[in-house]
């Protein structure tokens, strides 16, 4: 019986293939070529010109600060939602399945018409007679919108791996002597860690690649590795060049993938329904 | 008499209209092996919990070697604990997990490294320093946890259902080691289960509660040979329980008969509730029994048999190692000594009687 | 009693900094003022000026039926494909799951640019004349989708209890019929999990979709990121107002109907 079963992934092996691994290996072919097909490496060399890479440093640069404050702010969220002691996953989808229901666009747009200058951010601290901010159009308007849109990528991973620790572990430790601190760095932190490295990825990498977020909350003054990209294909229809550069950005996301196997190998992490 | 290491002093708690612990009053001795004994639900592994510090209890006091200490954290307190499925760290060796208590007190390197050695000895697991968690049996975990435990050289052990995962045969292997164990380390047990078998072969003392109420304190031979109510007689062993009238001092009359027993005080012609252990029900030719039934059933149990005997209206469970067949007349004799009598309780809720008088 | 308040605290703030962009959306549905900067008093107009939006209500229909179909037959592949990975050795099975993860570990946008390629590629090679517009949403859709079906009936296939198949077998059962009758329950919330994810998750898509549409097709997220430099219509606003609200309403009540059978 178990061989018969076997087959049933054949549909599923011959679909990731033509539409994973094949279209993987055709931006291989298109970003080691020029238009001729001929072999070159002038497109992943472009990469290393001034313009693209002071864009990819400072992707590099939003997308960590951004990563960085999504753990911050997940893990804590994260420990509430396992000591909830929560009986059923139907508030965890409330708070981070449900927004998904406005368009991704919409929700991002939105945090215009908080941030603005005259927006509702800023009518509430000039009520507190508080100074005025001026967000919108700057980088940090950008951080927040990544912050915003991953952050339950960070949440998820790492509330997986906390309701799985046994209340009783924790006891353990602090029965043997160790104080809450102890505790959180020998125990909690250590078990929870395939979840954080899952979390860092699931962020990192959207956040570095995105194009959207720049285009929508920076006002078209700042731009990303994801905003040159998207230009060499869908305005200078260069996909070598475009292949090219995706290849070195690949390189980071492959980085990831690798430290999540490393770190993460039930892939309990990247469960995060 | 040995000093009072844990008194617990009216403690009580409750989850929300749930009372888990009503006014419960406890002192456990030095050296002592005492067992919590109860089905679950009885509030055992409450009172466990709040002499380690994972519960607060909503009143009353934890007193340990003459110090309150219901306000201190677990990790102040000098006892240690050996959970129910064991709650080993699993992201660490098992030198590493017998370790934790011990680097957390900043012991020296060789300090640590010869009390691990010493603990595996004593647990039978030596060289099983660097094996990970998971390749070790439920037994094995199990040492480990308490080794895990002991290399703190606590006054106090609680354990909490600590062979309650094993198998039957691996069980009574283990309450030997754990009776070795506790001569060998001079340290005090508080030991939780629901098994009355291992209750009675390991403790000192047997505490056994019922709906957060002790319903008696004794040693194992005092709770099984002179239960104090219905209750215990029951949860302890198999026993017959019989509605009696006490007569007179030393009579009590059970389906209509009279029968000696030992008891005095409980009122002429009052209702008690009668005990008889099966092992201590003779049967005997008719003639010479006391009263007379027909065996109605047999089954070979190893040990002995067990009958099951009708006899004036009502059936007596019999154990013998004599084979009397179904269907026999056969005649049934109690000795006046093997006759338990308590109180009847006026109500059904009195079952759940305070009984805190060591 | 200090640390159970700041909790608190902290869970209302962070729904707030959650919420806050969706409530802005719906206060917006209802502003009579096209700015989104300004507010111009309460109306209704846009609502009723949705239904008779041709272009939004067509880039809805299209929206709908990609995901519903994306959903469905990345269910059936996925489904089929978890079933097969559970009884396959340690080694394979980690192989196609390393394969599974791709999708969710890598950029959307390199997702998006490969999909694009391979149909730009297949054309050149093969002089076929695919052109980008719903079918290729489609498959791409399928193709991303697909994990998540994994992702939620895996771990169902794994509680189940290897005997309750084999005893339905003993008893008669042909394996079909011992797979209707005892696998397909068991596995069923994690199939219903994972094709309502997949459904959000197409919906919710933009980037993906970006790279694989063509012209004549639009789907709301590729309408609204082509409005943004003109100005988005306050019809957009009502009508995901609408969609937000149907979905809560549904979340609640099967909540509700399920909180209702656990206290029975």
């Amino acid at each position: 019986m178990n061989n018969k079963k076997r087959f049933f992934a054949v549909p599923y092996v011959v679909w990731m293939t033509a539409f994973i691994i094949i279209p993987l290996l055709i931006v291989v072919y298109y970003g080691l070529t020029n238009v001729d097909g001929k072999f070159t490496m002038e497109n992943i060399l472009a990469m290393f010109t001034p313009i693209n890479m002071k864009a990819l440093v400072y992707s590099l640069l939003l997308s960590f600060i951004s990563t960085v404050i999504c753990l911050l702010l997940a893990y804590p969220l994260a420990m509430i939602l396992r000591n909830a002691d929560l009986k059923s996953s139907s508030f965890i989808i409330f708070i981070f399945i449900l927004p998904m229901w406005m368009n991704f666009l919409l929700r991002t747009i939105s945090w215009q018409t908080l941030l603005e200058n005259n927006g509702v951010l800023n009518t509430i601290l000039s009520a507190l007679h508080l100074p005025k901010q001026h967000i919108i159009n700057t980088p940090y308007a950008i951080v927040l919108g990544m912050v915003y849109n991953f952050l339950p990528f960070m949440v998820l991973p790492i509330y997986n791996t906390l309701v799985k620790i046994d209340d009783n572990v924790i006891n353990a430790a602090r029965d043997l002597g160790a104080n809450s601190y102890q505790t959180f760095s020998k125990i909690t932190w250590p078990l929870s860690l395939p979840g954080v490295i899952s979390g860092i990825t699931m962020v990192f990498v959207p956040s570095l690649t995105t194009f959207v977020i720049s285009d929508l909350l920076g006002g078209g003054k700042v731009h990303l590795i994801g905003n040159v990209i998207e230009q060499e294909f869908k305005f200078k229809y260069d996909w070598n060049m475009g292949s090219g550069l995706s290849l070195v950005l690949m390189v980071f996301v492959l980085i990831s993938m690798a430290f999540v196997t490393k770190y993460d190998k039930d892939m309990e992490g990247t469960n995060v329904w | 008499m040995a000093n009072k290491l844990v008194d617990l002093q009216n403690i009580s708690k409750a989850y929300g209209d749930n009372v888990i612990l009503d006014d419960l009053n406890l002192y456990i001795k030095e050296n002592e092996f005492l067992t919590l004994l109860g089905p679950s639900g009885c509030g055992k592994t409450t009172t466990l919990r709040i002499i380690g510090g994972f519960e607060t209890p909503d009143s009353g006091k934890v007193i340990f070697e003459g110090k309150d200490i219901s306000k201190l954290p677990p990790n102040e307190r000098q006892l240690n604990t050996v959970f129910q499925k064991y709650a080993l760290f699993t992201h660490m060796t098992i030198a590493e997990n017998i370790a934790f208590g011990l680097k957390i007190k900043n012991k020296s390197r060789q300090y640590i490294k010869d009390k691990i050695e010493y603990a595996l000895k004593l647990v039978n697991l030596k060289g099983f320093e660097n094996r990970s968690v998971d390749s070790l049996s439920g037994g094995q975990q199990q040492r480990i946890a308490i080794a895990r435990a002991i290399v703190n050289e606590p006054k106090l052990l609680l354990l909490d259902e600590p062979l309650g995962a094993l198998d039957l045969k691996l069980r009574q292997d283990m309450q030997y080691e754990l009776i070795r164990l506790k001569n060998e380390l001079g340290i005090t047990f508080i030991y939780v289960t629901h098994d009355q078998e291992e209750a009675l072969t390991m403790s000192d003392t047997i505490v056994v509660m019922n709906q957060g109420y002790i319903q008696q304190i004794g040693s194992p031979e005092d709770i099984y040979n002179e239960p104090q109510n219905a209750f215990v007689a029951d949860f302890i062993g198999e026993s017959n329980i019989i509605d009696g009238i006490f007569v007179q001092d030393e009579v009590v009359e059970i389906c209509g008969k009279k029968f000696a027993c030992v008891d005095k005080g409980f009122g002429n012609n009052t209702p008690v509730d009668v005990v008889i252990r099966p092992e201590d029900i003779d049967l005997v030719d008719p003639k010479e029994g006391t009263i007379t039934g027909i065996v109605k059933s047999l089954l070979f149990k190893g040990v002995h048999y067990e009958m099951e005997v009708e006899a004036n209206g009502r059936d007596w469970l019999v154990h013998s190692t004599d084979l009397s067949p179904v269907g026999a007349m056969v005649g049934i004799k109690v000795d006046p000594y093997d006759i338990q009598i308590m109180k009847k309780p006026e109500s059904e809720d009195e079952e759940a009687v305070v009984n805190d008088e060591q | 009693m200090v640390r159970k308040l700041s909790r608190r605290v902290y869970l209302t703030v962070m729904l707030i900094f959650l919420y806050a962009p969706i409530l802005t959306l719906v206060v917006l549905s209802f502003n009579a003022s096209k700015s989104r900067a300004k507010w111009g008093g309460f109306t209704l107009k846009w609502y009723k000026q949705l239904f008779s939006n041709e272009e939004t209500l067509n880039a809805l229909y299209t929206t709908l039926l990609i995901a519903f179909l994306s959903a469905l037959i990345a269910v059936i592949l996925g489904t089929l494909a978890s079933i097969a990975m559970n009884s396959m050795k340690k080694k394979p099975r980690a192989l196609l799951m390393a394969i599974t993860n791709i999708p969710m570990l890598n950029a959307d946008i390199v997702t998006g640019i490969s999909l694009m390629l391979l149909f730009i590629f297949v054309n050149v090679v093969f002089r076929t004349r695919i052109r980008l517009g719903f079918t290729t949403v489609l498959l791409a859709h399928i193709t991303f989708n697909i994990p998540y079906v994994i992702l939620s009936v895996m771990p169902k296939l794994r509680q189940i209890n290897k005997n309750t198949y084999e005893a339905a077998l003993d008893l008669g059962a042909s394996p079909i019929y011992a797979f209707y009758k005892v696998i397909l329950p068991e596995i069923f919330p994690g199939i219903l999990s994972g094709f309502l994810l997949a459904f959000t998750m197409s919906l919710d898509d933009f980037t993906i979709t970006y790279f694989t549409t063509g012209p004549g097709i639009e789907t709301l997220s590729t309408q609204i990121y082509t409005e943004v430099r003109k100005g988005i219509q306050p019809e957009i606003y009502a009508l995901s107002t609408l969609m937000f609200a149907a979905v809560l309403l549904l979340l609640v009540f099967v909540n509700r109907k399920s909180a209702v059978k656990e206290k029975e």
